[in-house]
């Protein structure tokens, strides 16, 4: 059984293992730093379908497809879905498994999707009630935009903090046994708004979030920077990166070269013009399905602190004037 | 463990208030490149108006009245604005010009068109019907009501005088 | 010739002040747009822009300020004409071509074409 540690960590007892990983990408994603980790890369931004939607989902179906090949398990062996995006009602995820016939739980934490579908499949084949799980999360630039800023065609600047949402997604394979990298534990995160109001800034409305989590890690484990070979946010960004840095350093967390961003590491930011990075679910789950799984088959890394990270923002309460609440969580991933 | 959450409780103490943080954010944040972008929007208006002047003067050659030139200008112009912006061309202009883009009415102009394309998905009623204005929307109904306030004050002064 | 040079000068100038407002208030490019149409108005009823269109020409007019000047003056020019009515008749009167037009050459371009990602 699992067990808690501190205040907000769990220890998991019987360790799920990351079976396989696949991640699809779109054209400037593929363009990008990361290009020969993706297992495909889509030019047309529609791929085929009529919306850029059904884009999203048709990109989500099959990324699970192809993580479920690699896994070589069969579509039969999978007891549960558990996946989000940041669409309205989550509807990228539920139309993207419409077809699959397999339990579904859908889920939302804006661009930290990854790392809480990880956590809960992680603690459901610990507690022994499924075997095998999927967790994967999406995001499209242009469904993004047309939800949370203009229409795509509107001639209009972005701002140095803003942030280029993903086109892609990830999806992972979850089993209680096999061969790959395992769950060890987990630290949900809290809800934590420092009353960012800027919806053009989200890292800085983030990094609190990926600060609090990062320290109650540490924390409740007792570990420090040193035990790790990677802490690994999801979408911070360059901005919210230097915050996230500067607020461990006020409480002598020195987080020295261990932490990479994954908005950083999926855009070549000088080159690609995407201001501060990449961000989107599908950002922190495509790069933990394909190039982080990579690392971790090529032994370069032993132990990764993945913390996606997520801004619980809608249009409308921002347009109310409510400020961004940001949350964060970890999942530790061990060799 | 104990020292574990002894340490825990003293890390929990706030470091930084919310107003705090929000000054160390504005501190931080990269600004705009105001140079770069002052020039290129003063680029970008002023050709667009330089073309609108073109236009005018072609119409005063053909013989054109004043009131008529006018009009036809703006249409014109609003037609070279949904133009661009229907072949994907005006969203480049402004992420060049930005404020050089969207001032002059080829932006009003794309600023009805790109929902207008956006939202046909949606339907020809719900979609490009009443998505149409979401932007340009508040231009008319700000502009239009204060054309009726400065009437009324205008109409009221002259009964005045 | 010296008329184009004038336009491009005056119309490069008033985008530079929508330009400051964006980059140094963070106000939103449609919160511009509202208010260079209402303060086209206000200059436009106190007859402090036509000197700008005598010197500017379509560097004037082709703004939104200018945009919200002719509202202005339709507007007085009804007044002038019809009384009471024309408070309610003048503005959209005189802007009917650009709202026309937009509402046309939109609807024809939603047909037409579709969106497509920025590079």
């Amino acid at each position: 059984m699992a067990k808690r540690l501190g205040s907000q960590t769990i220890v998991l007892d019987k360790q799920p293992v990351i079976l396989s990983g696949a991640g699809i990408v779109g054209k400037k994603e593929g363009d990008g730093p990361l290009a020969r980790y993706f297992d495909d890369v889509v030019d047309d931004e529609y791929v085929g379908e009529k919306t850029f939607e059904a884009a999203e989902s048709r990109i989500l179906r099959d990324t699970y497809i192809k993580a479920l090949e690699k896994s070589g398990k069969s579509a039969k062996d999978i007891n549960i879905i558990l996946s989000g995006d940041l669409l309205n009602q989550c509807t990228a995820a539920s139309y993207a498994f419409r077809d699959v016939d397999i339990p579904y739980l859908g889920l939302f934490g804006a661009c930290s999707t990854m790392s809480e579908s990880l956590a809960i499949a992680a603690m459901l084949i610990d507690s022994g009630s499924v075997d095998y799980a999927v967790c994967a999360a999406s995001s499209h630039f242009c469904s993004a935009e047309r939800q949370f800023r203009y229409p795509l065609e509107f001639g209009s600047q972005r701002t140095p903090t803003a942030q280029w949402t993903v086109t892609g997604a990830g999806a992972v394979i979850l089993g209680k046994e096999g061969q790959g990298p395992r769950i060890t534990c987990i630290t949900p995160g809290k809800i934590i708004d420092e009353g960012i109001k800027d919806a053009n800034n989200m890292g800085a409305a983030m990094a609190p979030a990926a600060f609090d989590t990062i320290r109650s890690h540490l924390i409740d484990t007792g570990r420090n920077v040193d035990d790790f070979d990677m802490i690994l946010t999801g979408d911070l960004g360059k901005f919210g990166s230097t915050m996230l840095r500067d607020l461990l350093k006020r409480n002598n967390i020195d987080l020295k070269d261990k932490h990479k961003d994954c908005g950083l590491l999926i855009f070549d930011i000088e080159k690609q013009g995407v201001d501060c990075g990449g961000s989107g679910c599908g950002c922190s789950a495509v790069v933990l399905s394909t190039y982080i799984l990579n690392l971790f088959m090529q032994g370069t890394i032993k132990r990764l602190l993945f913390v996606a990270t997520g801004a619980l923002l809608s249009p409308t309460r921002i347009q109310q004037g409510e400020t961004i609440p940001g949350i964060a969580h970890a999942v530790l991933i061990e060799a | 463990m104990l020292s574990i959450r002894q340490r825990g409780v003293e890390a929990l103490k706030r470091q930084l208030s919310k107003h705090e943080y929000q000054k160390l954010v504005d501190e931080k944040a990269p600004g705009s490149h105001y140079v770069r972008n002052i020039i290129a929007a003063f680029i970008t208006g002023g050709a667009i108006c330089s073309v609108g002047q073109i236009i005018m003067m072609v119409l005063k050659n053909f013989g054109a009245d004043k009131e008529t030139t006018a009009s036809a200008t703006s249409i014109i112009m609003v037609f070279i604005g949904a133009f661009l912006t229907g072949i994907n061309i005006y969203d480049e202009i402004g992420k060049f010009g930005g404020a050089g883009a969207s001032v002059p009415i080829t932006g009003f102009s794309n600023s009805i068109v790109s929902p207008a394309m956006e939202f046909k998905k949606e339907g020809h009623v719900m979609g490009v019907g009443a998505k149409m204005f979401l932007i340009a929307g508040p231009v008319l109904v700000y502009g239009i009501f204060a054309s009726v306030v400065a009437g009324l004050f205008y109409f009221i002064w002259k009964q005045v005088m | 010739m010296s008329e184009i040079i004038r336009a491009f000068l005056l119309g490069g100038c008033i985008c530079i002040i929508g330009q400051i407002l964006i980059d140094f208030t963070k106000i939103t490019p449609a919160r511009i747009m509202v208010i260079f149409v209402v303060t086209g108005v206000v200059l436009g009823i106190f007859g402090l822009y036509q000197p700008l269109i005598d010197w500017g020409g379509a560097g004037a007019t082709v703004p939104l300020l200018g945009f919200g000047n002719v509202l202005a003056k339709g507007v007085m020019k009804e007044v002038d004409e019809t009384g009471l009515l024309g408070v309610f008749t003048g503005g959209v009167k005189a802007a009917a071509a650009g709202i026309t037009a937009a509402i046309t050459f939109g609807y024809i371009m939603a047909i037409i074409s579709k969106p497509r990602i920025k590079r």
